[in-house]
């Protein structure tokens, strides 16, 4: 039980975010078409806090694998790109509802964070179909850690400092397009937070359970 | 330190005393270069100087970066698995990488500027501004060749696969290739230089990031 608190915290929060999220307040904005869509940013944007968080961890543990060839890493690696392309997808289809609504008819706009967004996808199913290709045990887990690494080292600019430098139409662009604590209001802070630490969670929590399957599966068949 | 330049530097002599005596491979990228630029030449069915600058811009940059793509996937393919083994016990791997490295971007600098002239030849030129347009090639075949040299080797390892290497460079290169389409824009367009320097500066940057990580990177993947 004093190992589970995290996962009570996650349900507990998530519930929070569901009922909380679509049930409160929200400001309305004389202009703009943003009006009750902003409830999205709950579900929206903590899908991107957790991609970049699984993306960043299982970038430690491929680093790690290269450092000591235990597969244990190279397992964990894995799982977390996985679940990172998870959220990313959630993320994609959540942003593709948002844009319809809010910014154009179309399900898909020419902007610089949606194809970054999609390019980061294209980077990591490449990642999964290297793995694929090889068979190997140890040579699949090093090759595949490499690109890992390689891989975010030159996503990074494209999802962060590209649309810093372009026009976009998510808010606050031109000078930092990402999340603007000055713009954000009181109320929706008290669940934008909350609901950014329970996905995170969730995404954790999941992660973990396909490690340990993994790992008994690996185990098994040895 | 000393003894890896000069061992880089004896490996990239190989590399371009092969190349120079067979010129296997510069020939043929540089006529699949040409015949690719004539094809589209001929299905734009263009008289000169027809083509609206930003297709102008982008059909050059996709030509070379097919082109570049070709000249980088060869570079593992030609090394047998005994040679490959050889070298491993003369040389550091990291010497192997540069050498590589410094290989395919000479390369891919020589290709791109044959592409250019023979591009212009046919296709009209509206560069306004031709030293930044000249700078940025210089820059971005120089992130292409490295990026993809790395690239290469993984794919290598992985059977050689050429569908591989499609799939594993494209998402790797397209930030770079979205920033080199914005530079040779304002080329295009004549702007002020300092529209374009924080650009340079992100192409820059990514050269030395892709060059840094497979100086740390190329040797686990060379023990595999």
């Amino acid at each position: 039980m004093k190992k589970n608190w995290w996962k009570i915290l996650a349900v507990i929060l998530l519930l929070y975010t569901v009922i909380a999220g679509l049930l409160m307040d929200v400001p309305q904005l004389r202009e703009g078409n943003l009006d009750q869509t902003i409830r999205n940013l709950h579900f929206h944007v903590p899908m991107w806090f957790g991609m970049m968080i699984f993306f960043t961890v299982s970038l430690v543990y491929s680093i790690r694998y290269l450092r000591s060839n235990d597969l244990k890493y190279d397992h964990k690696a894995l799982e977390f790109v996985n679940i990172g392309i998870v959220f990313g997808i959630l993320g994609l289809a959540t942003g593709s509802i948002w844009v319809r609504f809010t910014w154009t008819d179309a399900w898909w706009v020419n902007d610089p964070r949606l194809n970054g967004a999609a390019i980061t996808m294209l980077v990591y199913l490449a990642y999964t179909v290297l793995r694929g290709s090889l068979e190997d045990e140890q040579q699949k887990a090093r090759i595949s850690n490499i690109y890992n690494i390689f891989a975010y080292a030159v996503m990074i600019p494209l999802i962060v400092i590209l649309p810093r430098m372009t026009q976009s139409l998510h808010p606050g662009t031109g000078g930092n397009p990402g999340f603007n604590v000055y713009d954000l209001d009181n109320n929706l802070r008290k669940v934008f937070y909350p609901a950014v630490i329970g996905w995170t969670l969730l995404g954790l929590w999941i992660a973990s359970l396909r490690i340990r399957l993994k790992h008994v599966s690996y185990k098994l068949e040895k | 330190m000393l003894n890896n330049l000069s061992e880089t530097l004896t490996l990239l002599k190989k590399d371009v005393t092969l190349e120079w005596r067979n010129r296997y491979a510069f020939n043929g990228l540089a006529l699949y270069l040409v015949s690719t630029i004539f094809i589209c030449y001929l299905s734009f069915n263009l008289k000169q100087n027809q083509l609206n600058p930003i297709t102008w811009n982008v059909l050059f940059w996709v030509i070379m970066l097919f082109t570049i793509l070709n000249a980088a996937s060869k570079s593992f393919m030609q090394e047998g698995q005994a040679r490959t083994l050889y070298y491993y016990t003369i040389a550091s791997p990291r010497s192997v990488i540069f050498s590589k490295i410094i290989y395919n971007t000479i390369l891919g600098l020589l290709l791109s500027f044959i592409g250019f002239v023979f591009y212009c030849f046919v296709m009209g030129n509206p560069v306004q501004d031709i030293y930044l347009f000249l700078l940025n090639i210089f820059l971005a075949s120089c992130g292409f060749s490295s990026s993809l040299t790395m690239i290469s080797n993984i794919a290598a390892k992985a059977n050689n696969n050429t569908t591989l290497m499609a799939i594993l460079s494209f998402p790797v290169i397209i930030p770079m290739l979205l920033v080199v389409i914005k530079i040779s824009q304002n080329a295009l367009d004549g702007l002020d230089w300092s529209a374009s320097d924080s650009f340079l500066l992100v192409l820059i940057a990514i050269n030395l990031i892709v060059i840094g990580l497979s100086y740390i990177l190329f040797p686990y993947l060379w023990r595999s």
